[in-house]
């Protein structure tokens, strides 16, 4: 973590003028780049709590620009005087929300079960499909992350529609699976790679079968890549948007979908459109503060030999 | 499901020939019943969706129940037929099904597709026309616009990797609160592209009363609309959607740095070059590999770019900011036109597959001769 920089050395080296000079810089810069990432956060947070005149006048802070109100919670049914009444928009909100969270956990799990078989077979093992060898296993299933979810759009449409997979939840789970199984595949494979093959060896000598060391030796191991490799596709399957778009109506709307189709017929309430919003924004933000070190993980697997 | 049908004999020299006879035959029995299986139901299908028979279901839906079946069905013959081999098997085939039912067949399909003249909305329904999809395809100005976007907004992927590059510096410094910044740094990958182009491109940056547009006024910008010509709104949709995916690259090259070892930069210290000589002759180049796997995912993930131009602009003003993806999307939605939006859809496909392929060839060899 504490990798020393000639920047700042050299610096030291050079007069207090210049050092300061650097730092003010650096700090500068940083805090710059805080504001433009947190801004958009922050408006968002706030606008939830304005009233119509207070978002088109553009006020920013509360209690000095503008009194909050739970306004657009309210209008989600999510706000302190309205949690305990009945709401259809907070059944709407909380089904399309389960949606989400059905569809993105389910599609994760898959993948992580079959994607973490596979890393570790082409790992471990030299396979030979007919003319294939690990190489080109590798690459098929890497390869799949190139192609653009347009492609396969459309003739989803026409199969889920023959197979009586549109609009169900199981459709998306399937397709996100699909979508994420090449990351899962390339962060387990360097996951793998790391665990020293001594370990299944000792183990198959203890009598184990191949699948008996693999669960009892080698799974412990790579729990954490295996949960690097689960926050990662979870994050990009919530956000999801395209396939739902088109492949989902009124069952199985994940809330990016029901966040895009927020255009009411006297323009858009932005206080209920930013309540939306924090709501969508906001598992994903405390899962990634949380878990900051998986989700860093997950992103440099492989990257870095 | 291996632990029952794992061999007690442990390291047989040659595992087929210790499998008995019965067991082969129980394994080939249970893949040809689950295959004829499979089959049948597919012919009954047929046959029922060309009314030719009676009997059959009224979805394709016991299909997809056969094939999973069938892949069970294999995965045992695997093991039943060649033991321990078998079971090595076994760890692959669950992913390889799942991926060809899901990737081959589907595109295979979408080729055919692409070669009919199918609009949802007329009533004449699929009919077969050969390659007028394409010849309209090559005329079609929209679509050429799209794909000189999907250049333009590539080529922002390396001002992205620039802001990126210099982030994983700051964050590398020697500063305080490193975990605070990552964290702050890290947190727009995390957030919905779509709530963020509602949030930010629709009310942040919004012309009357948006932040940014008071801003952009108080700066000197006399009228501030990001989305109304064209060159603005291209450049107002590379920025959203670089400032969701800058954090990528930057966590990216952050690990490079840190994986360099601290002995190349000390010495190019003792020989007295300063910082920003250090960088370039040192830093720089050590980390060119990690750069080009960056810059070469990111661009992938550049290809896909549809989730905010659709909520933002819907392609306009005029199809300025389209997307490929974003302009297929609304060739399916507001003019249902499948047939047509297939084929764009897989002469996309060729093309990116090439780019990309290219892109992968170029790279390797560049990051060669550098080292």
């Amino acid at each position: 973590m504490s990798v020393q920089t000639t920047d700042y050395t050299v610096s030291e080296i050079r007069s207090p003028a210049a050092f300061i000079t650097s730092r003010v810089f650096i700090y500068g810069a940083l805090a710059f780049w805080a504001f433009v990432c947190l801004f958009p956060i922050y408006w968002t947070i706030t606008t939830s709590f304005k009233s119509a005149v207070d978002v088109t006048q553009g006020h920013l802070i509360p209690f000095v620009d503008f009194t909050p109100d739970w306004k657009g919670w309210r209008s989600l049914g999510l706000s302190p005087d309205s949690i305990f009444q009945t709401s259809t928009v907070r059944d709407e909100f909380l089904k399309r929300f389960m949606n989400s969270v059905i569809t993105s956990v389910g599609a994760s799990a898959l993948a992580i079960i079959i994607g973490s078989l596979a890393a570790y077979g082409l790992v471990r093992y030299r396979y030979k499909f007919a003319w294939f060898r690990n190489e080109d296993i590798s690459f098929f299933f890497l390869s799949q992350l190139i192609l653009p979810p347009v492609v396969l759009a459309l003739p989803f449409l026409v199969l889920y529609r023959e197979v009586a997979l549109l609009d169900t939840r199981i459709g998306l789970v399937l397709l996100y699976t699909l979508m994420v199984l090449p990351i899962v595949i390339w962060i387990m494979r360097d996951q793998f790679n790391s665990i020293p093959v001594e370990l299944e060896e000792a183990a198959l000598v203890d009598g184990l079968s191949i699948w008996g060391a693999f669960f009892r030796i080698v799974m412990p191991i790579a729990l954490p890549g295996m949960v690097a490799a689960f926050i990662l596709a979870m994050v990009l399957c919530w956000n999801e948007y395209f396939f739902a778009a088109l492949l989902t109506s009124t069952d199985a709307k994940t809330i990016p979908v029901m966040v895009a189709s927020q255009t009411g017929s006297q323009g858009i309430n932005w206080w209920s459109m930013a309540a939306l919003a924090t709501a969508a924004i906001a598992p994903l933000a405390i899962i990634g503060i949380a878990l900051e070190r998986y989700l860093i993980m997950g992103m440099t697997a492989g990257s870095v030999k | 499901m291996a632990e029952q049908t794992s061999t007690a004999n442990a390291w047989p020299a040659n595992p087929a020939d210790l499998i008995p006879q019965g067991r082969k035959r129980l394994g080939w029995g249970l893949l040809a019943i689950a295959t004829l299986f499979l089959l049948a139901i597919i012919v009954v299908q047929i046959l029922y969706k060309t009314e030719m028979s009676t009997v059959g279901f009224d979805t394709w839906r016991p299909v997809v129940y056969a094939y999973i079946l069938w892949g069970a069905a294999l995965g045992a013959w695997q093991v039943l037929t060649r033991g321990e081999d078998g079971q090595r098997a076994l760890f692959l085939l669950p992913a390889l099904l799942f991926t060809i039912a899901m990737v081959i067949f589907p595109t295979l399909f979408g080729f055919y597709i692409a070669l009919t003249d199918w609009n949802l909305s007329s009533f004449t329904g699929r009919r077969f026309n050969g390659l007028d999809n394409f010849w309209q395809m090559l005329a079609d100005p929209y679509y050429r616009n799209a794909l000189f976007n999907m250049v333009l907004y590539v080529l922002a992927v390396l001002v992205e990797y620039v802001i990126a590059f210099g982030l994983a510096l700051l964050l590398n410094a020697q500063i305080r609160a490193r975990k605070f910044f990552r964290v702050v740094f890290l947190l727009p990958l995390m957030l919905s592209p779509v709530a963020v182009s509602w949030m930010v491109g629709k009310s942040l940056m919004e012309y009357r009363f948006g932040p940014a547009a008071t801003l952009a006024r108080y700066l000197g910008w006399d009228n501030p609309a990001f989305f109304s010509d064209p060159i603005t709104a291209r450049i107002s949709i590379m920025m959203l959607d670089a400032w969701t995916f800058i954090p990528f690259m930057m966590i990216m090259l952050l690990a490079g740095l840190q994986a360099m070892s601290r002995e190349v930069l000390e010495a190019a210290r003792v020989d007295g070059a300063n910082a920003w000589q250090t960088f370039w002759q040192v830093t720089f180049p050590l980390m060119l590999p990690v750069s080009v796997t960056a810059v070469i995912l990111r661009i992938i993930f550049k290809l896909k770019l549809a989730d905010i131009i659709i909520t933002l602009t819907s392609g306009g003003p005029g199809g300025a900011t389209d997307s490929v993806s974003s302009f297929i999307y609304r060739e399916y939605r507001d003019r249902s036109n499948v047939g047509y939006g297939t084929m764009l859809a897989m002469a996309y496909l060729i093309i990116i597959v090439v780019f990309v392929t290219w892109l992968l060839k170029v790279a390797s060899r560049f990051v060669r001769n550098v080292n």
